[in-house]
């Protein structure tokens, strides 16, 4: 298996797979796909936080023969999401605990008739107190959920924190906040729906994880699995919005195609798929850091608590990633975290690239620079101090047993942003000016794939087979949604089977037709999947090997004539794969100890922005993104999933902000929640070192979510270096920094004079 | 109802087209469904996204926002209308060959915008193309490719390099 | 998508003749549409009340700019792409053009008009604050013949103005007489671009000497409706530029202004940034002077 030798397609820039259908505009996403008799679904949403449904009440002016109409009474097995915990009802049934959860659904043939018939259903409630805060789920004197309001809790020692306070020469705290934050996903949520007795439940549509809906809708329909079939349509961006959320759209449009008998699509639009859908849990992190008199780390007490809203969803696996991710790329000794995810009565947060690491990251990179500031160390010097190197251990004991280079990655980030000169200039300038200019820097780790054992309990099968007189296809579930899936696993198959990159098609993501290889989330797709399809690859021609007389070297005509001999001495052709853990991986899910990630991608983020005094905006100037991330396996799609998640993280700091007046989303529109444009994106520079990863597919690891959770802190460090002023929340606005860098002075008296 | 309404008269891509339906009824969803052209996307509809960015008349309009009636005599231009006889549109190949779609959503309206920018302005600064994107929201790209694929089309229409067009299969 | 197309009516009446004989015929019943930037995005949204809708796109007469010796003449339907290709008007009147750039993106201004975003008067609009400080006039039209009110006078509330039920904007008439004025625009939105006002300030002003002979401040978003700041402005007609005037003219701006919390941002907000782009705007006046 070799991950650094020489390869013909892997590491090459070949163009996107299905670059030409999506620049033609022939990729068809769901809304572009009609069906035969296909009628339309809708949803009664909540208009309160918390209450009991006393009564559904329908307005004589509809004619609701003509409707379906689906409650929680419809569903015929078990009315629950599938994910973690089975806690959030498909459709609530008596109570409501969050404003716009699904009570009821309609369906008709005609949309605009819809539409009168959602106005016209009358829920009454009898309301209930609700809950919008940690500190209020916390308190524990209102009881949302459980019987506790604790979602999920960690607790991760090493060594003995309580030891070290004593005698620490520094303790420095600190509390940073982060919010909620929406996909944004150009591409609205939507499933279309068949169901029938003899079929079952087939649903077309928008989504990440083919089989994550499988397992919801076999058990909302209690249907055996070959009786639900779930296919992935053309995917207009997901970034983890698209991970959970489908299993409850496409229960919906499933359980109306059941009580109608007509296919059913459901296609939200932009004001309802912001208000209703999953978005980055906020949190709260509290570190309290003992240093010696150099700086060099001695412990690190972090008590780290998400808002996870008012059903469990993935609240459990945030916040393990929060967690792992909190101590960052920093050797210490003794490390406590208490972590707990809580739940409050919004709308339920779910998976977003990064997934709890974004706000693990943003607290602990904005407190190693208040740490410098605290000392009276530089914020390079102090992370150059106490850098994890190979051969360290890190909070949960994992022994770095690959080469660690942060201090070669921020080396290379400073020349190539000429940072010492830039700072100087900053220095020099920013007395005088208006507009004054800062630096700021982010050091930080991602876990690439799931966490200890989650890959062994995945047990991803995957692999590649051969249609007579046709092309090689690989056989995934994972899916496409931008990231470059369909690119690169076709380069591992053609790199392993030694053909060409037009010889390769990516099956359907289609349950009726792949394996189950896993979800695509956690940067585990080209690391974990990818592997699986060079061993398949390679497996398929030990096989024509043996079995169909290929020779060796051999032509791609000498090998698709042995696939049709294979195929005639076995009825078909196909090399099929299972997951196989890396040496070593041992994790204690009790203890949360060991072996948390079998790689991580190592990254430096530089953000120089500019505050102007008279408006008090930040603006991103220019970034720099240093990372090592393994091989590189399509040096183009690495680069834009860089450039894409620092344009995110961007918007994650300064410009989004989720508005909730009583637990709705106000501003639930593309006009009021404000993302980065063409105009407000930075020149963004991006660096790849590689270290191949022995395990992934050609020596890859994960990148997808890396680039997120570097830029909030980075930028807000260099909102601290332009104006000395320390800000300890996210979004950070004009209106937030104005609260502060007003504050000192009489707004009447001149400011520039 | 539907005998009273007009006959709209228009050309698309080239083609002439007749429609009868509500006059408001927006341009984005005649071009949809009456037309079956869905290559043009609704990101938003209110016209804050782009991703329906279709060319009328020759200028840039967001079609959510176009009511039927007022396309009468106009020529639209959408994204299937690029590419000419089989071969990929220069903006088109300039963004398989630089990365310029990832999720593709946006990125007819990004085509009809740029192609907009580089036929009024064939050598865009930097400035300028930001400015001529800057209806046009991506969330997957952060853009630094989508401005690479324009420089590169721009330039290439320019001087036009010897390479092997992609044909438009 | 939450509007119902076959709820409504679009006539095209085709001459602005014809428009104003339906308006005079049946006054209040149909609402003009332009560009639809704005009613569109309302039907979308299932909020688009106006059940008869009556099309002024593509009438030539509205869609004019015309350049005459006292004045420029801006037809009600020009849209600001057709702002900001006239060369005139980006030489004479530089905030008009600027301001035109700030319309949502290049597709909003293809279709937006001068007239309708006067018409859908949002405290925000982007167009006003250069109007005002212009002297803009607004000629209003209808069966019943024409007549012309200051821009400063033309709303008289939220979203509330003085056309009557009969009643078209024809054109906007700015004199050509701010050659020699120095003339600041800033806009601050929530990004660079797409973006609606959390405030605005344009200013035009002369200097004889040190001392302010003419000044004309306007701002969005600070009160009900775009408006002229008149106690600011006399607290800087015939002063000269100093410490105390800058101290005076802000404290007379922080109290005239009228600013909101809103979704966007908040009274405080608002009302300290206006502060700031005036003192910004005094400054560039007593370093640069106006133009020779």
């Amino acid at each position: 298996m070799s991950t650094s030798a020489k390869t013909r397609i892997v590491g090459a820039p070949v163009p996107r797979k299905e670059g030409a259908d999506k620049l033609l505009g022939r990729a068809r996403y769901v809304d572009d796909i009609e069906r035969e008799g296909m009628w339309y679904g809708a949803t009664v949403r909540s208009t309160i936080p918390r209450g009991l449904i006393r009564s559904i009440g329908f307005d004589r002016r509809i004619d609701w023969s003509e409707f379906a109409v689906v409650t929680a009474a419809d569903v015929p097995g078990e009315n629950y999401i599938q994910l973690i915990v089975a806690d959030q009802p498909c459709l609530a049934d008596g109570q409501v605990n969050h404003c716009d959860e699904a009570i009821l659904l309609l369906a008709h043939p005609d949309k605009h008739k819809l539409r009168e018939a959602v106005d016209a259903v009358r829920v009454e409630y009898d309301p209930l107190p609700p809950i919008f805060t940690i500190e209020e789920s916390e308190r524990q004197d209102r009881i949302v959920w459980g019987t506790d309001n604790l979602l999920k809790s960690f607790l991760l020692e090493k060594g003995d924190v309580d030891s070290v306070w004593r005698s620490a020469a520094h303790i420095v705290e600190g509390e940073y906040r982060t919010g909620a934050q929406e996909h944004l996903y150009i591409e609205n949520n939507g499933i279309i729906a068949e169901w029938s007795a003899e079929t079952g439940v087939t649903v077309w549509g928008s989504l990440q994880c083919p089989y994550y809906v499988h397992k919801t809708l076999i058990k909302i329909f209690d249907l055996p699995d070959e009786k639900v079939r779930v296919v992935q349509t053309e995917t207009g961006g997901a970034f983890g919005g698209k991970e959970d959320y489908p299993s409850t759209l496409a229960s919906h449009a499933a359980l109306l195609a059941m009580k109608s008998n007509h296919p059913v699509k459901m296609v939200y639009d932009r004001m309802e798929d912001l208000a209703a859908t999953t978005k980055r849990h906020p949190s709260r992190t509290r570190h309290r850091t003992a240093l010696d008199k150099d700086g060099k780390l001695l412990a690190m007490d972090i008590d780290l608590a998400t808002d996870g809203g008012a059903y469990a969803t993935l609240s459990s696996t945030v916040l393990s990633r929060a967690t792992l991710h909190a101590p960052g790329p920093y050797s210490c000794p003794n490390v406590r975290i208490h972590a707990k995810s809580w739940a409050t009565n919004t709308v339920p947060y779910g998976a977003f690239r990064g997934f709890g690491a974004p706000q693990a990251v943003f607290a602990l990179e904005r407190h190693m620079d208040e740490i410098a500031a605290a000392l009276g160390i530089d914020p390079v010097a102090l992370r150059l101090r106490n850098f994890l190197h190979e051969g360290d251990t890190t909070a949960t004991e994992q022994v770095m047993r690959e080469p660690v280079i942060m201090d070669k990655l921020l080396d290379r980030a400073l020349r190539e942003s000429d940072y010492h000169a830039r700072r100087a200039r900053f220095a020099r300038d920013n007395p005088t000016s208006a507009v004054k200019r800062g630096i700021g820097i982010a050091a930080f780790y991602h876990g690439s794939g799931f966490t200890g054992s989650g890959e062994r309990i995945l047990n991803s099968l995957a692999g590649v087979d051969v249609a007579p007189g046709g092309k090689v296809r690989v056989l995934v579930s994972n899916t496409e949604f931008g990231q470059g899936t369909n690119t690169v696993l076709t380069q591992v198959a053609a790199e392993a089977i030694g053909i060409d990159y037009d010889d390769i098609a990516m099956a359907a993501a289609d349950t009726g037709l792949v394996p189950n290889s896993g979800p695509t989330v956690a940067s585990r797709t080209v690391m974990v999947v990818g592997r699986l399809i060079e061993r398949a690859g390679l497996q398929l021609i030990t096989m024509l090997r043996e079995d169909a007389g290929l020779g060796a070297p051999y032509t791609r005509e000498e090998f698709f004539a042995a696939c049709e001999r294979l195929r005639a001495a076995k009825g078909e052709v196909v090399s099929l794969v299972r997951y196989e853990a890396p040496p070593g991986i041992f994790w204690d899910d009790q203890k949360y100890r060991g072996e948390a990630y079998p790689s991580y991608a190592w990254s430096i983020h530089l953000a120089q922005v500019a505050v102007d005094t008279v408006t008090f905006s930040a603006e991103v100037e220019e970034f720099w993104a240093v990372q090592e991330v393994g091989r590189v396996l399509n040096p183009v799609l690495a680069t834009g999933q860089i450039e894409g998640g620092i344009a995110q993280g961007i918007g994650y700091a300064l410009y989004e902000k989720v508005l909730l007046q009583n637990g709705h989303m106000a501003n639930n529109q593309m006009t009021n929640y404000i993302i980065p444009t063409a105009e407000d994106v930075p020149p963004i520079h991006v660096f790849f070192e590689e270290i191949p990863f022995r395990y992934g597919g050609y020596g890859a690891k994960g990148i997808g979510e890396l680039p997120h959770d570097g830029p909030a802190p980075a930028i807000v460090n260099a909102i601290k270096d332009a104006t000395g002023i320390s800000f300890h929340s996210i979004p950070l606005l004009p209106e937030d920094l104005f609260a502060v860098l007003a504050a000192h002075r009489n707004v009447e008296e001149p400011a520039a004079l | 109802m539907s005998e009273s309404w007009p006959i709209v008269h228009f050309t698309v891509n080239g083609k002439n087209c007749e429609v009868q339906a509500p006059p408001l009824k927006r341009l984005l969803d005649v071009l949809r469904g009456d037309l079956h052209l869905t290559g043009t996307k609704e990101g938003c509809g209110e016209g804050e996204c782009g991703s329906c960015s279709v060319r009328m008349n020759g200028e840039l309009v967001n079609s959510c926002l176009v009511p039927l009636l007022q396309a009468e005599g106009a020529d639209v231009q959408t994204v299937e209308g690029l590419a000419l006889n089989g071969k990929l549109h220069p903006l088109q190949q300039a963004f398989l060959d630089c990365g310029g779609a990832q999720c593709g959503i946006c990125t007819p309206g990004m085509l009809m915008a740029a192609a907009q920018l580089i036929e009024r302005n064939p050598h865009p600064s930097m400035a300028q193309i930001r400015e001529g994107l800057a209806g046009n929201l991506c969330r997957c790209t952060g853009f630094m490719r989508i401005f690479e694929s324009v420089l590169a089309a721009a330039t290439e229409a320019a001087e036009p390099a010897p390479k092997q067009a992609r044909d438009a299969r | 998508m939450r509007g119902n197309a076959e709820a409504h009516e679009l006539i095209a009446p085709g001459s602005l003749a014809a428009v104003l004989k339906l308006l005079g015929d049946a006054p209040g019943e149909w609402t003009p549409i332009a560009g639809g930037t704005e009613l569109m995005v309302a039907f979308a949204a299932g909020r688009l009340g106006a059940r008869k809708l009556v099309n002024l796109w593509g009438i030539p007469d509205l869609r004019f700019i015309e350049t005459a010796p006292e004045s420029i003449a801006i037809g009600a339907c020009a849209t600001f792409l057709d702002l900001r290709a006239h060369a005139g008007l980006a030489a004479e009147l530089p905030l008009l053009a600027k301001s035109a750039g700030w319309i949502g993106s290049v597709a909003n201004q293809s279709r937006a008009t001068v007239g309708g975003n006067l018409v859908n008067g949002s405290p925000a609009a982007d167009s006003s604050p250069a109007l005002l400080v212009y002297d803009a006039e607004i000629e209003m039209v209808s069966r019943r013949g024409r007549r012309r009110i200051a821009c400063a006078e033309f709303h008289t509330g939220y979203k509330c103005n003085v056309l009557a039920a009969d009643e078209l904007i024809y054109a906007i008439h700015l004199p050509r007489r701010f050659a020699y004025h120095l003339q600041y625009l800033r806009k601050v939105g929530t990004r660079r671009a797409m973006a609606i006002s959390k405030v605005a300030l344009a200013a035009t002003a002369t200097l004889q000497g040190d001392v302010v002979s003419e000044i004309r401040l306007a701002a969005a978003s600070l009160a009900a409706f775009p408006t002229r700041l008149y106690r600011t402005e006399s607290a800087l007609l015939g002063h000269k530029i100093t410490r105390e005037t800058i101290h005076a003219a802000r404290r007379a701006l922080l109290a005239e202004a009228q600013p909101i919390d809103d979704i966007r941002s908040t009274a405080e907000y608002r009302r300290c940034v206006a502060a700031n782009l005036l003192e910004e705007f005094l400054l560039e006046l007593s370093q640069k002077g106006a133009p020779q």
